[in-house]
């Protein structure tokens, strides 16, 4: 272990000064847990070795279907059935923790019961666990206090006026406004955040030896997400805890981790603190890892490239003054309406041959202003212009579904879930050809020969048209989805979130694939992110929305280096860094409205 | 950078990843995981063979159904003996049954059946029996079991207070108690895909129309209103006529259940990104419902189709039953046990509650094999689990 005395925020905890071999409080050895399938057994966690240590943080990485969060769920034997813990040891050494708690010493919690009692005074007490969605962690029906308190009074034989007074403090230890007033809330009173923090609460009630974080930041904004970061290491300082962090997020590493475990297909590919795995990673996949994220959060040089050759010509689609007001009935038998703003005239200009990022936290309205836009959602004032590539400038607002037919073919649409948005009953081949058959352009072998044309303009082979979506990967389901979209040979395709559902590493491939259609099919993107590296990567101008306003528009570059509006500045002081150099070095503020 | 690149040879790929169900449709997956779940493919064998009994009446019943016997008013079930002894004491393979003999005592005039050793009838698959005609327009004689000696009777399970064949008056009846079924659930489909597709798709006031026209028809006592729908037929309408009007009215009552159905699947479906998509890709209104969202729900309103047929059939019984339903001349299981409605029949012929079971293992077959049926109509769900 390196003691990096020197490190910010004095993170590495290793007993100061000593030659005594720090002790760890669990152990994980030789860990196997399969799932059993129609086809056979599937390892989704193989011979995998770790140990956390009392104060030290343990990132777990890896992409998606890594194992990492089955690795998490075997250590408590919460596993899903079928799948089950096939071999290997998991040692908690109770004593070696500050707690004092009884007279057991090891417990190995592979041999224990799943569902016995045992293993139940173990999850919660000595080990707890906070999961991904804050929302569905906490029962919408049950007073925050209750839920809290519930933890407390399972595993110590306590008051209930003590429980009480306990849970106020913990409330007030995750940093919970008025813990007072806050215990009778109800989730649903809660922000997305606030939840988080109350969650983390149930997990501390009992002072673990071990915290187990499976993507605790993954659902939440990144202003929020910072926040909860920060609340979790402070904890950790105070309490000399071992906590297992699962994430696919390297910036979140850098600015957590004392240690990583880089996860890829079920085994572990690498171990190491977190100078050397940052500095000098050893294996492949690591480095690939910390390529694909070092590679965003700067322009694409291709783009710079392609700018540098030809500059984005005139204004084609041209919002002005747009306004979205979504109504919502109330009142008897819904007679009386009322309505919430989603969009608050925003004004937006895409000029030929740019890429225009707007960027937002979730519920800031870019995913209305988007589809806005393109008019799948009827605008309440405002006017959208687009200019044809015949010169001709309509306005979109007013238009019905019939008449939007013909701006429909020029101006497409990336979707953000790559599940979702290809039809499972059909066939790739039909899915790409269905713009083209309905306008009654291709059919028979013309169509074929054309869907077979788009699939290798997307990288996927002439084969793919014969299969149905659920054969594909969700990197390859988007590359369908941008065939579809580039079917009609259109001019603006608004991409909505096209890459956040991916892992980092295929984010870069699909953003590369859209510069690469970009160049050779002559097209404009608007592309809609909550992800600064993403935008940063793509886009040549960027528009930041904030509660349905458009609060600072400019070049990437300019608005990144130096952002005007403070919302801008918070939003960008919150974006995780992957360099554990640079950890704490950043001054975060939340914006408040003025 | 290449941008074509083979996924097939991609070193990136998951090694453990598992082949195969590339190309599988919708319903290759579908019968996939339906045929994983037992009891939904006993189910489905048992609802086939009533469909199949109720397709070849005719032939399967051993008499017709409408003839009485005046000697053999409540014969007892007979046993089929396969094989015979001989003379000589050796035995031979000749299916046949122990002929009754009438006995009436002398005070109580109670008629009594006890075994006649001396007679007995030997039976014969596909062997001539009265004839018939087949599906009332083809002319045959040969039935699935037959006595050998031409004109023999003999009741497997027992006879009538007017000494028909119950087996063959069951047999008869699956016919217009299984096809009810269908008609009724065919015609509540309509109603119901309609009215929940309109309320689903257009949303907004149609909806709530819609939704309080069901809630109307739900807050109402289904019994009272078949009763009263059912007493208001004229009772010299032909068998015929009478069996369609049931059929109305049975699904007039049912289509609500379905509507819903519809109508949620319309409103889950009406976001789905998929959707969206096909709007943009500019189909027209109809194309986007029926080329791209009635193929996810095909699944579903077979599901609850084949769970309301069971509703259709206990229905049917259950009016016929209180003799406001089917009237005989026609037969079918609610007709057949309104005769076991006395405690005579109890007392005297148990064997007359046979239609009984009848209903109970089709209703049950059915309700196993629509179970099967909704938790198999989403394998793309099941595998996200």
């Amino acid at each position: 272990m390196s003691g990096n005395a020197d490190s910010p925020a004095g993170m590495p905890n290793v007993p100061a000064g000593s030659g005594q071999e720090p002790r760890p409080v669990l152990e994980v050895r030789n860990l196997v847990t399969e799932f059993a399938t129609r086809r056979g057994v599937f390892r989704a966690v193989d011979d995998v070795t770790l140990s956390l240590y009392p104060g030290r943080t343990l990132c777990v990485v890896g992409e998606s279907g890594s194992g990492k969060s089955v690795t998490a769920r075997s250590i408590l034997q919460i596993v899903d059935p079928p799948g089950r813990v096939a071999s290997g040891q998991v040692l908690l050494h109770r004593h070696l923790t500050a707690r004092g708690r009884g007279a057991e010493n090891t417990v190995d919690l592979v041999s224990l019961d799943p569902r016995s009692s045992a293993i139940r005074a173990i999850r919660g007490r000595d080990v707890a666990m906070i999961f991904q969605e804050p929302m569905s962690s906490l029962s919408p029906v049950h007073r925050i206090g209750d839920q809290v308190g519930e933890v407390i009074r399972l595993h110590e034989h306590v008051s209930k006026r003590e429980a009480r007074d306990r849970t106020i403090e913990l409330l007030r230890k995750v940093e919970i406004p008025r813990p007072e007033v806050a215990i009778d809330r109800y989730p649903f009173e809660y922000s997305g955040g606030m939840r988080q923090r109350a969650v983390i609460a149930m997990a501390l009630a009992c002072n673990p030896a071990v915290l187990i974080a499976d993507e605790p930041t993954t659902a939440l904004d990144v202003t929020i997400q910072a926040e909860i970061l920060a609340l979790i290491r402070q904890l950790q300082r105070d309490s000399d805890m071992a906590v297992m962090f699962i994430t696919h997020d390297m910036g979140v590493v850098a600015e957590i981790a004392d240690d990583i475990a880089v996860m890829r297909f079920g085994k572990m590919v690498e171990r190491g603190d977190v100078f050397s795995i940052f500095e000098k990673p050893q294996h492949d996949y690591t480095r690939h890892l910390l390529n694909a994220v070092r590679e965003l959060d700067r322009p694409s040089e291709r783009r710079l490239a392609m700018r540098a050759k030809a500059s984005p010509g005139a204004p084609i689609l041209v919002m002005s003054d747009m306004r979205k007001e979504f109504p919502f009935s109330t009142g008897f038998l819904g007679l009386k309406h009322d309505s919430i703003v989603a969009v608050e005239d925003a004004s937006l200009a895409l000029k030929a041959g740019e890429n225009l990022g707007i960027v937002g936290e979730s519920g800031s309205g870019k995913t209305t202003l988007g589809r806005c836009l393109q008019r799948v959602h009827p605008v309440t004032s405002g006017r959208i212009l687009y200019t044809d590539r015949h010169g001709k400038t309509i306005d979109l607002a007013p238009l019905t579904d019939n008449q939007l037919k013909e701006p429909w073919r020029d101006i497409r649409m990336v979707f953000q879930d790559p599940f979702s948005s290809l039809n499972p009953r059909m066939t790739v081949g039909q899915i790409i050809g269905e713009p083209l058959l309905v306008n009654g352009s291709l059919s028979g072998a013309g169509l074929r020969a054309r869907v077979a044309e788009l699939l290798g303009l997307v990288g996927l082979p002439a084969s793919a048209a014969e299969r149905y979506p659920h054969a594909f990967s969700g990197g390859q389901r988007q590359r369908i989805s941008i065939a579809r979209a580039i079917a009609p040979d259109p001019r603006i395709i608004i991409a909505d979130e096209a890459s956040s559902a991916l892992d980092v590493s295929l984010r870069t491939q699909i953003l590369d694939l859209m510069l690469d259609l970009q160049e050779r099919l002559d097209l404009s993107f608007i592309f809609i992110s909550h992800d600064i590296a993403v935008i940063r990567y793509f886009c040549d101008r960027i528009a930041v929305m904030h509660r349905g306003r458009i609060v600072e528009t400019g070049d990437t570059e300019t608005v990144c280096s130096n952002p005007q509006h403070a919302y801008t500045q918070s939003l960008l002081s919150a974006v995780p860094v992957a360099d554990p150099r640079r950890r704490g070095m950043t001054h975060r503020f939340r914006y408040r409205e003025p | 950078m290449s941008v074509v690149a083979d996924p097939h040879i991609d070193p990136n790929a998951d090694p453990r990843a598992i082949a195969g169900e590339d190309s599988a449709s919708q319903w290759r997956l579908i019968w996939g995981s339906f045929r994983r779940h037992r009891l939904a493919m006993t189910g489905a064998v048992v609802v086939i063979a009533f469909y199949l009994v109720a397709l070849f009446t005719e032939f399967l019943a051993p008499f017709d159904p409408d003839a009485p016997s005046s000697r053999d008013v409540y014969h007892p079930p007979q046993m089929i003996h396969l094989f015979d002894t001989n003379a000589d004491g050796s035995w031979a393979f000749r299916p046949h049954v122990n002929g009754m003999k009438l006995s009436r005592d002398r005070f109580t005039l109670k008629t009594t059946f006890s075994p006649d050793p001396d007679k007995k009838i030997y039976l014969t698959l596909f062997g001539d029996g009265t004839p018939y005609k087949m599906w009332g327009l083809i002319p045959m004689e040969k039935r699935l079991i037959a006595a050998v000696t031409p004109g023999e009777r003999f009741y497997l399970l027992g006879a009538d207070r007017l000494g028909r064949d119950m087996l063959s008056r069951i047999i008869a009846g699956t016919r217009v108690s299984m096809s009810i079924g269908l008609a009724g659930v065919a015609v509540s489909l309509l109603l119901g895909l309609v009215l929940g597709g309109v309320s689903g798709y257009y949303g907004g006031w149609v909806d709530t129309g819609v939704q309080r026209l069901i809630e109307l028809k739900l807050s109402l006592p289904t019994i009272p209103i078949w009763l009263g729908l059912s007493a208001a037929l004229p009772q010299d309408w032909a068998p015929l006529t009478r069996y369609f009007a049931i059929t109305l009215i049975l699904s007039l009552v049912g289509w609500t259940e379905l509507a819903r159905v519809v109508r949620g699947r319309f409103l889950a479906l009406r976001t789905e990104d998929f959707v969206v998509a096909a709007r943009l890709d500019g189909g027209s209104k109809a194309r986007v419902i029926f080329r791209h969202m009635m193929p996810s729900m095909v699944s579903h309103i077979i599901a609850s189709v084949s769970l309301a047929i069971p509703v259709m059939i206990i229905a049917e019984t259950s009016l016929s039953f209180l003799g406001l339903g089917l009237l005989p001349p026609t037969i079918s299981w609610g007709v057949l046990l309104k005769e076991a409605q006395n405690v005579r029949s109890i007392a005297q012929a148990p064997w007359l509650f046979a239609p009984g079971i009848a209903v109970c293992a089709a209703v049950l077959a059915l309700n196993f094999l629509g179970d099967g049926l909704r938790d198999a109509a989403d394998p793309y769900a099941q595998e996200g689990r």
